[in-house]
């Protein structure tokens, strides 16, 4: 499988008393499927920027395995598309800031936009798309340069159930494509058991890491797999995990 | 018209039309001094005395302040844009800007009125008015630049941004809704400008509103007074009306609807 290894050594990061993390030590495989989970303030998205390599960590080291520039990409909380761009434009913007041609960049970020189902809206503007389209969008702007690490911080949180259960099978879906590695970083528990197949929970503030889970099966998920009893249980293990770990159940 | 609009028209419509009914009865019943009261029916007939002088004037004060405009765009907008791209110019130039912002233009008029010439009060009246829009626009282009979407800054550090790129396709076309709104508020602080600005210069050859209101006060024709004020009244809001639908227009081509 091709994709790239990051590899978190004794990280710390300090903002205040209670947030940022403290010496933690993760590696992710090259084409795995990793899932972040963890409340509020434990450093999800501290976690996130420094896999990125947005951020550089206070003490310990991030190895990012050789990823070039344009080889990771970042989905974020909201679609953060550029209003006054069309979904075809904001697909192919990553291209553009790379120096490759308006029309290939275009060819490419219209083959982007049909592999999420978007080839339809490509003209239209953000604010004429609906919550999950424009998130399909920010999905195909994330993929149209073939990163080999893609990461999500809680891309879906801000859509209702049944999109967000589509794109959590899209994305599982361009995974197996395209062989990715995909970080997720999420406070959903059934989430995180349906799109990884490893989960790492954090502790409250400063995050530690608590608690390492897998969740085996076949990916894409198929039809049902939120009803196996095999998938219940890895989220039962999940929300076990981070009561132990000082964080009331979410409801 | 819709009934809609219809219906947010008649209640400035009715209010205007009591109190100018109010006015005039008031007028009548308490034997009011024309030269400290005209009735509204002898403002209407000294605007329909004097409407071509009054038109005439209105378009000078109206060229005058688009003029300021200019020149105070001229001058905020590439300023901002290189404050907005170096921090220590904006540190360099932000207490200068606001300290013009806050000095009343009155107080700086008998300097500008020595500098721009004492014979050519228009430029002066150009000038003044100038600084008076020059802050509206340099903060609108200013604060605009910084109100990039921070997740998109990031999208842009992702891929490698050169700095010509972020300013490019995510800073300026960011600061649009910005630079709209400064332009909207200055348009307005313009007119004001031009006419403060005639009252302390003067007027020289061109007459704008404000000096017919001076004339028309050391002759004590108060209609005449009001009848300039009816015009400069009508001026500014169709100014604001119309910078107003410039502004929704152009919004809605840069979102796209």
């Amino acid at each position: 499988m091709s994709g790239a290894a990051v590899a978190l050594e004794g990280v710390s990061v300090r903002y205040g008393a209670a947030s940022g993390l403290s010496d933690v030590t993760l590696a992710i495989g090259a084409g795995e499927r990793l899932a972040v989970v963890g409340p509020s303030g434990c450093g999800k998205s501290t976690l996130l920027r420094l896999v990125a390599g947005l951020e550089a960590p206070g003490e310990g080291r991030v190895n990012r395995g050789g990823l070039q520039r344009g080889e990771t990409a970042v989905v974020f909380q909201t679609p953060t598309l550029a209003p006054w761009l069309s979904a075809l434009d904001n697909t192919a913007l990553p291209l553009r800031l790379q120096g490759v041609a308006a029309d290939e960049s275009a060819e490419r970020a219209l083959s982007a936009l049909a592999s999420v189902g978007l080839a339809d809206a490509a003209q239209k503007r953000p604010a004429q798309l609906s919550g999950g389209m424009a998130m399909r969008c920010s999905l195909a702007r994330a993929l149209v340069t073939r990163p080999r690490l893609l990461l999500l911080d809680e891309p879906f949180s801000a859509l209702d159930d049944l999109v967000r259960r589509r794109l959590a099978d899209d994305v599982l879906r361009l995974q197996a494509q395209i062989g990715f590695t995909l970080v997720l970083v999420t406070h959903a528990m059934e989430e995180a058991a349906y799109v990884a197949e490893r989960i790492a929970v954090l502790s409250p503030g400063p995050g530690r890491l608590a608690a390492q889970i897998a969740s085996p099966g076949p990916s894409p998920r198929p039809a049902g797999w939120r009803d196996e009893p095999a998938f219940r249980a890895v989220v039962e293990s999940i929300a076990a995990a981070m009561s132990a770990s000082g964080v009331e159940r979410a409801a | 018209m819709s009934g809609a609009g219809l219906a947010r028209l008649i209640a400035p419509v009715a209010l205007i039309a009591g109190l100018l009914l109010a006015w005039e009865a008031a007028c009548r019943g308490l034997h009011i001094a024309v030269y400290v009261l005209p009735p509204p029916s002898a403002v209407a007939a000294a605007v329909a005395a004097s409407a071509p002088g009054l038109l005439v004037s209105a378009l000078t004060t109206l060229g005058m302040a688009l003029a300021a405009l200019l020149v105070a765009a001229l001058f905020a907008w590439p300023l901002a844009l290189i404050a907005g791209l170096s921090r220590t110019v904006e540190r360099a130039v932000r207490p200068l800007a606001v300290t013009l912002q806050v000095t009343p233009v009155v107080a700086i008029a008998p300097l500008v009125v020595i500098w721009s010439g004492l014979d050519h009060p228009g430029r002066a009246i150009v000038a003044l008015a100038a600084v008076v829009a020059f802050f509206p626009l340099f903060s609108g282009v200013l604060t605009g630049l910084k109100s990039a979407d921070p997740d998109l800054e990031r999208l842009f550090d992702l891929y490698g941004a050169t700095p010509v790129q972020r300013l490019a396709r995510l800073r300026l076309p960011s600061a649009v809704p910005f630079v709209l709104e400064g332009l909207k508020v200055a348009t307005g602080l313009a007119v004001i400008g031009a006419v403060v600005a005639e009252f302390v210069a003067g007027s020289g050859g061109a007459h704008g509103l404000a000096s017919r209101i001076v004339e028309a006060g050391a002759r004590l024709r108060t209609a005449d007074m009001f009848a300039s004020l009816v015009v400069l009244g009508i001026l500014g809001a169709g100014l604001h009306a119309a910078t107003e639908a410039a502004e929704r227009a152009a919004l809605r081509r840069w979102r796209g609807r």
